[in-house]
């Protein structure tokens, strides 16, 4: 992503964790809070100011799944594949959200940055199996009819749901 | 800012004279379960119709002055997570299940103003009626120790706490008993860890003790990653303060003076309420320097993962607080020596910490009068999958298998019958029939090639295939493998490539075979433990399942009709009238034929997909 950022944001986030190297991946989290992906940029600019390689912050960056260097949908959609949501069939539930969607395994966010569609290893939620989240709010005991719903809804105009 | 036992003991008056001032009380369960499906609507419906009609509501202990009111709270997890959103109304001790906002005016009139319970919206099993929570099945049988405030107090207050009897422990070990006192009850107790292993938490303590070193850590491992397990997420979201104590206690016990709790990233719930709590507890002097007035002082801090089950192995977990990827590394140097930023450092799950102050309290020899002799106490488990009852449910070391899943968990979902269960994730194995009345605890399951893991049971039942339930974890595990000893990463990754060509129909003779000895190497050469048990699941089903193995890769047949792939859809010609119907809405044309005569599926083109099988109005489309 070329366009870079500002760094008056990441001075906050710096600042905040008072410039600790051992603080990277809380220092990440914000970054992502902030531009719901991690900017190329932000890795030069933190190497300096951490004190830290560039090569050891993209190493935690890529380390961990949370992180994401491709921005991301405005309605980030996970759907559990936990054991106990997998027993309980919410396999067709990706499959129906990736084809309302055009999207498939390879290809997670559609092409104009509203959905993108991934899975979680479990929410914890498993009361509610199977069940999803869109941008941390839990959906429980989803049918594929229900999700195929839920996308209807926030094309229209997503005022309540996912917020 | 409590700065004395009398101080603490005031309060504790204090915010025990408010609550019984709140003559009733409406609980709204807001765990994550019941927040998905609504529970925090039903909050507010309930604030606002209470005010509406003039009632006087009690939300918040802390900033209440106190006088005759309803009280209406957010609670934690009642554990019913199959029936949610739950609603108790106390001191009655009515239990509504699957409340909706509309019902809110009901219950107010019915339960609050009228003190009579809305027989509507009580459980209802087997036709008998469960007014109370304590009656219903799924709750009688439970032994609550770890769980008994979840669901019972308001999760982000200190004050109720307080007035249930909480930081009693802290005061007793502070005012009354030595460092050296503590850790002799823990250990009388035998308290052994709950995150997986069972190792006595006491003889960590004491090495961590001994060790002579400035600075020591007391770390909370909450990066709950099994899937299938949330016990350490309800204690987090429901009962924070338990688990502070805990950690307080042990850091007295081991002379730590700064403390970490590393809970996973997939939790907002609980980073949100454990970090209320920890303020609250600094706030009234309860973390921070000179606790209670005293010459010891700890802080917590919270630690975010990121998303990486390898951070749940102790070693991984230390270097990810640190600020690296979190890779695990050898052992030796063992965590009490050389633990977070090389310091001795005592890790121990949620759960482990959540008992410590009842023993403190109570005496190490009262814990043992729970359960077996080698593995005493109880152990929360979460019930899941094709069960009837799903949820939370907290039982006595030592409870057969058949207690829980029939008699708590009311047997299975849609009269299916019982197969197997997994449990400890993808690090454990699974159990089957032959089994039902083993004992539950970390012996009796060593010995059966299972473990208790972190206590996550998925029930199965006979529509499972356990060919695809041992793919399913190997995906899991290889996808979390972090790639740095080359068993796990490598062997991992051939394990799958066999078990997706098996479940796909290709599997080849030898391949039984060629799985048990790559699972032999990787548990015998991993680097760490989640590699040494990466191949649990895959050994535990050939053990139990081999048959359905041999189906899948000699007879080209999946015993369940699970696995698509090896799906083989027919039409019966003596059933089949021809009328064209399957054809029309088959997706890729497989189907042909001519009118009223039978028409035939072309095994070739056909993707199994299965909407002939629906869409025929004879049942001539069989599968098999």
């Amino acid at each position: 992503m070329s366009e870079p950022c500002d760094h008056k944001q990441l001075d906050e986030i710096l600042q905040k964790y008072d410039c600790d190297p051992h603080s990277i991946i809380a220092i990440l989290q914000d970054t992502q809070e902030v531009f719901h992906y991690l900017p190329a940029d932000i890795f030069d600019y933190y190497s300096e100011r951490l004190g830290m390689s560039r090569a050891k912050i993209f190493g935690v960056a890529t380390f961990y799944e949370n992180f994401s260097l491709q921005p991301k949908g405005k309605y980030v959609i996970k759907v559990c594949n936990g054991t106990a949501c997998h027993v309980r069939n919410s396999m067709p539930i990706l499959e129906q959200l990736r084809s309302d969607l055009g999207l498939s395994d390879k290809k997670e966010t559609t092409d104009d940055l509203m959905f993108t569609v991934e899975t979680v290893s479990c929410l914890g939620a498993c009361g509610l199996a199977p069940t999803m989240t869109v941008n941390d709010k839990v959906y429980g005991q989803m049918t594929p009819e229900k999700a195929e719903q839920l996308v209807k809804e926030l094309k229209g105009d997503g005022a309540d749901a996912g917020k | 800012m409590l700065e004395s036992r009398e101080a603490l003991r005031a309060a504790r008056e204090k915010y025990r004279a408010l609550l019984n001032s709140q003559k009733k009380k409406i609980l709204i369960c807001a765990g994550t379960a019941c927040v998905a499906g609504g529970s925090l609507k039903i909050y507010d419906e309930f604030l606002r119709l209470a005010r509406e009609k003039g009632i006087p509501v009690s939300v918040d202990l802390e900033h209440e002055s106190g006088g005759d009111s309803v009280g209406i709270k957010k609670s934690g997890c009642h554990g019913f997570c199959e029936m949610g959103p739950l609603v108790r109304v106390e001191p009655k001790g009515y239990l509504y299940v699957k409340v909706k906002p509309s019902d809110c005016g009901e219950i107010l009139e019915t339960s609050i103003v009228n003190d009579e319970c809305v027989d509507r919206l009580v459980y209802c099993e087997d036709g008998e009626i469960h007014k109370r929570q304590d009656s219903i099945p799924f709750y009688k049988r439970q032994n609550r120790v770890v769980l008994e405030n979840c669901g019972h107090l308001d999760a982000a207050s200190i004050g109720e706490y307080l007035a249930l009897g909480g930081y009693a422990a802290l005061e007793k070990a502070l005012f009354e008993m030595t460092p050296e006192d503590v850790l002799h009850e823990v250990e009388i107790s035998n308290l052994r860890g709950r995150g997986g292993g069972g190792f006595p938490a006491a003889r960590k303590w004491a090495q961590v003790r001994q060790q002579d070193s400035e600075k020591k850590y007391i770390v909370c491992n909450g990066d709950e990653g099994d899937p299938g397990a949330f016990m350490d997420r309800s204690v987090m979201e429901s009962d924070p303060h338990k688990m502070l104590e805990g950690m307080i206690l042990a850091a007295y016990a081991c002379g730590a003076d700064e403390g970490y709790i590393y809970v996973r990233a997939e939790y907002p719930l609980a980073v949100k309420r454990l970090g209320i709590a920890i303020e609250q507890a600094r706030k009234f002097g309860i973390l921070g320097g000179h606790i209670l007035g005293t010459d010891f002082s700890f802080d917590i801090r919270i630690c975010r993962g990121a998303g990486a089950f390898v951070c749940g192995e102790g070693t991984a977990l230390t270097a990810s607080i640190e600020g690296s990827r979190g890779m695990p590394h050898v052992k030796p140097p063992h965590m009490v020596e050389h633990g977070l930023y090389g310091k001795p450092t005592v890790l121990n799950n949620v759960e482990t910490y959540a008992n410590v102050a009842k023993i403190v309290l109570n005496g190490g020899a009262w814990f043992r009068t729970i359960g077996p002799e080698n593995s005493p106490g109880t152990k929360v488990f979460a019930l899941t999958g094709n069960i009837r009852n799903t949820g939370l449910i907290e039982v006595p070391m030592g409870t057969t298998l058949r207690e829980i899943i029939y008699d708590i968990g009311g047997g299975m979902r849609g009269g299916a019958e019982f197969k197997a269960v997994q449990i400890g994730g993808p690090s454990g194995g699974c159990l089957t029939k032959e089994h039902l009345d083993l004992p539950l605890d970390f012996d009796s399951l060593r010995k059966v090639g299972a473990m208790i893991g972190s206590g996550g049971l998925v029930v199965m039942d006979e529509h499972t295939c356990m060919v695809e339930v041992a793919r399913f974890f190997m995906s899991f595990t290889q996808n979390e493998s972090c790639g740095k000893c080359v068993p796990c990463r490598e062997g991992t990754k051939r394990m799958l490539e066999i078990l997706e060509r098996i479940t796909a129909g290709n599997g080849r003779p030898d391949d039984i075979e060629l799985l048990g000895e790559l699972s032999e190497t990787i548990s015998a050469t991993a680097l760490c433990g989640l590699g040494k048990t990466a191949a649990s699941p895959v050994v535990s089903t050939l053990r139990y399942f081999r048959d359905e193995y041999e189906a899948h890769i000699f007879e080209k047949r999946c015993p369940t009709g699970t696995c698509k792939k090896l799906r083989r859809i027919y039409i019966d010609a003596s059933l089949c009238r021809g009328c064209s119907k399957c054809a029309r809405g088959c997706p890729v044309g497989a189907i042909t034929g001519v009118i009223k005569k039978p028409f035939a599926i072309d095994g070739d083109k056909c993707v199994k997909c299965g909407a002939c099988l629906t869409a025929c109005a004879f049942h001539a489309v069989k599968e098999g």
